[in-house]
């Protein structure tokens, strides 16, 4: 049980560390497929269409030894930092091109008006965007984004293709021994953890349920 | 003086043009109806104004400075434009009050980040901020709405909501407030609240430029209307003139619409 929730523990790291990463360059790669300059939002929208269109497992095989089979030396380092290292980004690269699709809706589906109504009081584009937009478009994109990050604790186990030991694999690494209850255990750690962010998610509704939209 | 000159606006979406080579002038004190059917350019003009949309052709004046030159491109500036947007204020159809803010901040959060922008410093911020507040529960006293200010605009009617948003807009102390149709999203029966407002604002001698679908109110209130039609004016003079006794065969056919019922 004890060496189940050490494994598990690098799940969770996977999962902060995408989060803390991918939620900023989200919201920057949104910005790119909304730009008004033409290349960039192509180039930026052909990106994510190649993101979200080729499963996350290759991405992280791809990550991890591209660099050495196209000759480009070693990238990850070796031992365990390196493929730890090699999994995080690719889940970062991966999850911000979803979590860029999000943000698009939300900051999309905010009325004009009220961008407009901020302007005719003489604020600046920061101040609209960090005063006015930015809560109505968390307020929309909470639900979405609560689906999409129970999905990512889950995905976490993935990192185990390119020898990250996580839960998963731990937990089948014992049950070959014979024994059953590694599985279920492991299933009990996702459940308590995902049971654990839906209510985080359904408090934070709740905040924000003083306003409609 | 007239404070504020349009000379020459002229206005096209793609191959569409909205406004002809539209000119008025309007004084400090007066308001201006402007009337016309759906798509004759009420709107455009309006937004114009409010720079909201940037015209193709012609000048913009307040009080004699020019606003908007289409031939000086020192005049279109973002930093620039964004200073001399305040001399208009701009009461939308839609209202667009903040949802996430009360009444009380909706309307006080423009002033106070202009402030914080003049001045920066702590202690002087918040002396003015105590002056905006006031100001913003006095402006909502007029509009009779003293006991909604902790409420959110959810929790308001309509003609409510748009009485926050002319207090909003006159918070900054624009030069001329415009109106957009300021009736065209309520109920009959919550119409009349935000015409009364509006009456007693002309009476407080309030610039404005008042685009409607209310004819008389546009009578008893504006001094001049304007006839807009398909981006020209086709008539204009004071309210009596054009509203009770239009010289132009296609005014009259507009308002014989609105006689009818």
């Amino acid at each position: 049980m004890g060496r189940l929730a050490e494994s598990f523990w690098l799940n969770c790291e996977i999962f902060l560390l995408t989060l803390l990463f991918a939620l900023p360059l989200g919201l920057i790669i949104s910005f790119g497929s909304m730009s008004r300059w033409q290349p960039l939002s192509w180039f930026t929208k052909t990106v994510v269409w190649i993101i979200r269109g080729t499963p996350l497992m290759l991405q992280i095989i791809v990550l991890f030894y591209a660099p050495g089979l196209l000759g480009w030396g070693n990238w990850w380092g070796s031992g365990t930092s390196g493929r730890f290292s090699a999994a995080v980004v690719a889940f970062v690269i991966n999850y911000s091109c979803y979590f860029s699709e999000i943000f698009r809706g939300g900051i999309q589906g905010v009325p004009v008006g009220q961008t407009e109504a901020g302007q005719v009081l003489g604020m600046t584009k920061t101040q609209i965007f960090f005063k006015i937009t930015l809560l109505q478009v968390i307020k929309r994109i909470l639900p979405p984004m609560g689906n999409e990050i129970i999905t990512l604790i889950k995905d976490t186990s993935l990192a185990r293709i390119i020898a990250n030991k996580e839960i998963i694999m731990m937990a089948q690494e014992y049950s070959a021994k014979g024994l059953i209850w590694p599985l279920f255990s492991t299933g009990v750690f996702f459940l308590v953890f995902v049971g654990t962010l839906t209510l985080l998610f359904m408090w934070f509704e709740k905040k924000l349920d003083y306003f409609r939209i | 003086m007239a404070i504020l000159e349009v000379e020459n606006i002229r206005k096209s979406f793609g191959s569409t043009e909205v406004l002809k080579d539209i000119s008025f002038s309007l004084e400090k004190g007066h308001a201006l109806a402007v009337i016309g059917s759906s798509g004759s350019g009420k709107t455009t003009l309006l937004r114009c104004l409010n720079f909201l949309e940037r015209p193709d052709g012609g000048v913009i004046r307040v009080n004699g400075d020019i606003l908007f030159d289409s031939k000086d491109p020192n005049t279109q500036r973002e930093s620039e434009i964004r200073k001399k947007r305040l001399h208009f204020g701009l009461v939308f159809q839609a209202f667009n009050l903040f949802p996430q803010y009360t009444v009380l901040r909706n309307v006080t959060l423009a002033s106070e980040l202009l402030e914080k922008e003049r001045r920066g410093e702590e202690q002087a911020t918040r002396i003015a901020n105590r002056g905006i507040r006031e100001y913003a529960l006095e402006l909502l006293d007029q509009m009779g709405l003293s006991d909604k200010v902790e409420l959110y605009p959810h929790q308001l009617s309509g003609g409510q909501q748009q009485r926050v948003a002319i207090a909003r807009a006159l918070a900054l102390k624009p030069d001329i407030l415009c109106f957009d149709e300021p009736t065209s999203a309520l109920d009959p029966e919550l119409t009349g609240e935000v015409l009364r407002v509006i009456r007693s604002l002309a009476e407080k001698k309030t610039t404005m430029v008042i685009v409607t679908h209310e004819m008389a109110f546009a009578r008893d209130v504006a001094e001049y209307v304007i006839f807009l039609d398909d981006g020209v004016i086709v008539e204009r003079g004071t309210s009596q003139e054009v509203i009770t006794n239009p010289q132009e065969e296609r005014t009259k056919q507009f308002l014989s619409r609105f006689s009818q019922n």
